[in-house]
């Protein structure tokens, strides 16, 4: 376990020998937030994940070119080319294999994605074996790993991070028309192919320069994941993006630098760990999408149908016990309740401790129910609403009556105040007379 | 050679009648067009002049080509053969005469976007590579919402939208377009009765401003009191025409007649022979 003063050197950057690093893969993550944005919008993951998996190829030739010139092989910007160049052409065999056969686009990503890592895993092997040569520490870009990086390779990744972030900032309008509606865009002239072209090379820059820190295999989560999680967040755009940002900075951060200081974490499988994390967060709690809100706003619903079943139910059995018409708040028996619906006695029970906890019940002597005045104000307003309702559908909607009851259960629990005064309105221009209890006003 | 083919084809008829109608300038002509996907031809020579300021109706059945038409109007699909016209000029001169209205599902309706921003769409053109939004282009959207009885919806998002509500979206981003020529495929689809009057009012006031309307549309119980201008499709123009002279029993049957008409059972046969 590490000290809590290393821990601190390391995320602070005070380390030199991670800062680097750790700097570097919080760009790279906020570069990965933004173009991951447009990459899931676009609906192009798959076409990310085969394209960071075909830039093998290209490193290990890259490393072959360099020692057979003289050197030792590793020079940094020297296997990134060679990976663009490999990822680019894993590009064009899609687009090759996707234009001139009838294959769906899916067959022609698992293609490349499969046949280039083939190739790259063979020639990785076969470099080994070159003379005077070693290439250990070339597969640190499968996995990733944080080994300690000098001063220009850092600048190469800020760089093109920082790039590549601005330029998906400023074709933000274009790139968002392209997403949405791309047959639109064309035919307002805009030009697609470019654009689409555009989109995937950023994909691939960001690929490319996360190919040390995070590895090929990893990196198409870096660049979804964040943005699946900001989705939770927010309904548009550019906060999403901001917010994806954020998240992918958030975790190249933290990632690198616990992978720097657990030696045998492989920095990729962190960062995207502590980005799946985040993204299990917002999926659990983010407000407007995250699944646990959307059960609560489920709940509420149904205590509160349960609530206004039980005002009308007892409601109800006033206006059968008096009459309909002046209905007043009498003591009834608590059995006459549970006949009105197909209560269970559980739910009977939890539902009355809710109304009294509610201020909706008063004690009434044994095996008898009295509602509150308020209870009792709340029960005519439910029960005038449900009637207006029905009344509604009756006549106008060409429901049969039969079967209005049902409907009008589900929709009288979410009428609002507007919509409740223009169902009155509408009746009374059409003069229809059904008994509707009174408008309880004084009590709302 | 134009008159030739007018003369041959069906939908000559009908237009060779008006005298004061001249096809150069025409909102839309289309002549000799053939558009094949995967090799199976979809639309074959069809000749077709929509004149000036006309709600214009295009009807078939399932397969007819309706959609393809439109899509290669605005160049979006390639053609075989046969030249499309707009007010005169090919298309990529006239874009900014045109407003496209697409089929509703034909996005993904979930997307991180208000009604207003897809609206805003509709100026993107006008703006130019990377401007922004103006408040002006803004306030017109707005605008735009408004006349398309939804303006209150404007910073919804799109998914919370009813398909009616969505199916109007599109065409105030249509109507931002300040287009001469509107171009609609299937507005009609599966919407409520207040969109559907609120589509139907809002062709009337296009066409009273002089502008040309071309609607998909699939329902013929409305279909000769919506429009003033018919074209009965499958695969090959049927007939073309105003509404009352061309919603014909006879039109009809050979539009939607049930047998395999030659062309299509011809197409399935050079499908096949060419894969």
């Amino acid at each position: 376990m590490p000290e809590l003063a290393e821990i601190i050197e390391v995320v602070l950057l005070q380390n030199y020998n991670t800062r680097l690093v750790v700097l570097s893969t919080t760009l790279l993550g906020v570069a990965a937030g933004l173009i991951g944005s447009f990459l899931l919008l676009r609906k192009r993951s798959l076409m990310g994940d085969a394209l960071s998996h075909a830039t093998l190829p290209g490193v290990a030739i890259a490393f072959a070119i360099m020692v057979t010139l003289g050197g030792t092989g590793k020079s940094l910007p020297g296997l990134l080319l060679g990976a663009t160049i490999s990822g680019v052409a894993g590009l064009f065999t899609m687009l090759l294999i996707r234009n001139t056969t009838r294959l769906r686009d899916d067959v022609a990503m698992g293609f490349v994605l499969s046949v280039f890592f083939g190739i790259g895993v063979a020639s990785l092997q076969m470099v080994q074996s070159l003379p005077g040569a070693s290439a250990a520490g070339l597969e640190s870009f499968i996995y990733g790993k944080t080994a300690s990086m000098v001063q220009s390779d850092f600048l190469l990744i800020a760089v093109v991070a920082g790039i590549a972030s601005l330029v998906s900032i400023l074709f933000l309008k274009e790139f968002l028309l392209l997403c949405f509606d791309d047959a639109y865009a064309a035919a307002q002239g805009w030009p697609t192919f470019f654009l689409d072209v555009l989109l995937l090379g950023l994909v691939t820059a960001v690929t490319v320069i996360g190919l040390q820190a995070v590895g090929l295999i990893l990196i198409i989560a870096f660049l979804i994941t964040p943005a699946t999680a900001a989705r939770f967040w927010t309904q548009r755009l550019l906060p999403m993006m901001l917010l994806s940002a954020a998240i992918g900075g958030v975790s190249g951060w933290l990632g690198a630098s616990i992978s720097a200081l657990t030696p045998n974490l492989p920095a990729g499988a962190v960062i995207v760990l502590v980005a799946a994390s985040l993204f299990l967060l917002s999926m659990l709690f983010a407000p407007p999408r995250g699944v646990i809100p959307r059960l609560f706003r489920q709940y509420r619903l149904r205590r509160k149908v349960d609530r206004q079943h039980f005002l009308r139910a007892a409601y109800e059995i006033l206006e059968e016990e008096q009459g309909q018409g002046d209905v007043s708040n009498t003591p009834f028996p608590r059995p006459a309740l549970q006949s009105k619906r197909s209560w269970s006695v559980r739910e009977l029970r939890s539902i009355l401790k809710i109304a009294k906890r509610e201020d909706h019940l008063e004690p009434a002597g044994p095996g008898m129910l009295r509602l509150s005045e308020s209870g009792f104000g709340e029960a005519a307003r439910v029960t005038r609403n449900h009637r207006l309702w029905e009344t509604y559908l009756i006549y106008y909607a060409d429901i049969a009556p039969s079967h209005v009851d049902r409907d009008a259960d589900l929709v009288e629990h979410i009428l609002g105040p507007e919509l409740v005064h223009e169902l009155e309105e509408f009746l009374e221009k059409e003069s229809v007379t059904t008994p509707v209890p009174p408008s309880p006003h004084p009590v709302s | 050679m134009n008159q030739l083919f007018k003369r041959l084809s069906p939908a000559g008829d009908a237009a060779g009648e008006d005298l004061s109608f001249h096809p150069d300038d025409a909102p839309l002509a289309i002549h000799d067009l053939t558009v094949a996907y995967h090799r199976k031809p979809v639309l074959w020579d069809v000749d077709l002049d929509i004149p000036d300021g006309k709600l214009v109706g295009v009807v078939g059945p399932n397969g007819a080509g309706k959609s393809t038409l439109i899509k290669a109007c605005l160049d979006l699909i390639p053609r075989a053969s046969g030249e499309i016209g707009i007010y005169g000029k090919p298309y990529r001169e006239q874009r900014h005469l045109v407003a496209y209205v697409p089929q509703r599902e034909s996005v993904d309706w979930d997307f991180p976007v208000s009604a207003l921003d897809v609206v805003a769409m509709g100026a993107y053109r006008r703006l130019g590579w990377f401007r922004r939004v103006t408040k002006e282009e803004s306030e017109k959207a707005r605008d735009c919402l408004d006349q398309v009885g939804i303006g209150h919806l404007a910073d919804r998002q799109i998914s919370q939208l009813s398909g009616g509500q969505q199916q109007r979206v599109f065409l105030a981003r249509a109507l931002m377009q300040d287009a001469e020529l509107y171009l609609m495929d299937e507005p009609f689809a599966a919407v409520d009765a207040a969109t559907e009057e609120a589509i139907v009012s809002l062709l009337r006031t296009l066409s009273e401003k002089g502008k040309t309307c071309l609607v998909v549309h699939h329902d013929l119980a409305t279909v000769t009191t919506y429009f003033d201008w018919l074209v009965l499709l499958n695969m090959r123009v049927v007939a073309s025409g105003p509404s009352e002279t061309t919603f014909t029993r006879e039109n009809l049957q050979k539009t939607y007649g049930g047998k395999l008409s030659l062309l299509e059972k011809a197409a399935e046969a050079l499908k096949h022979t060419v894969d």
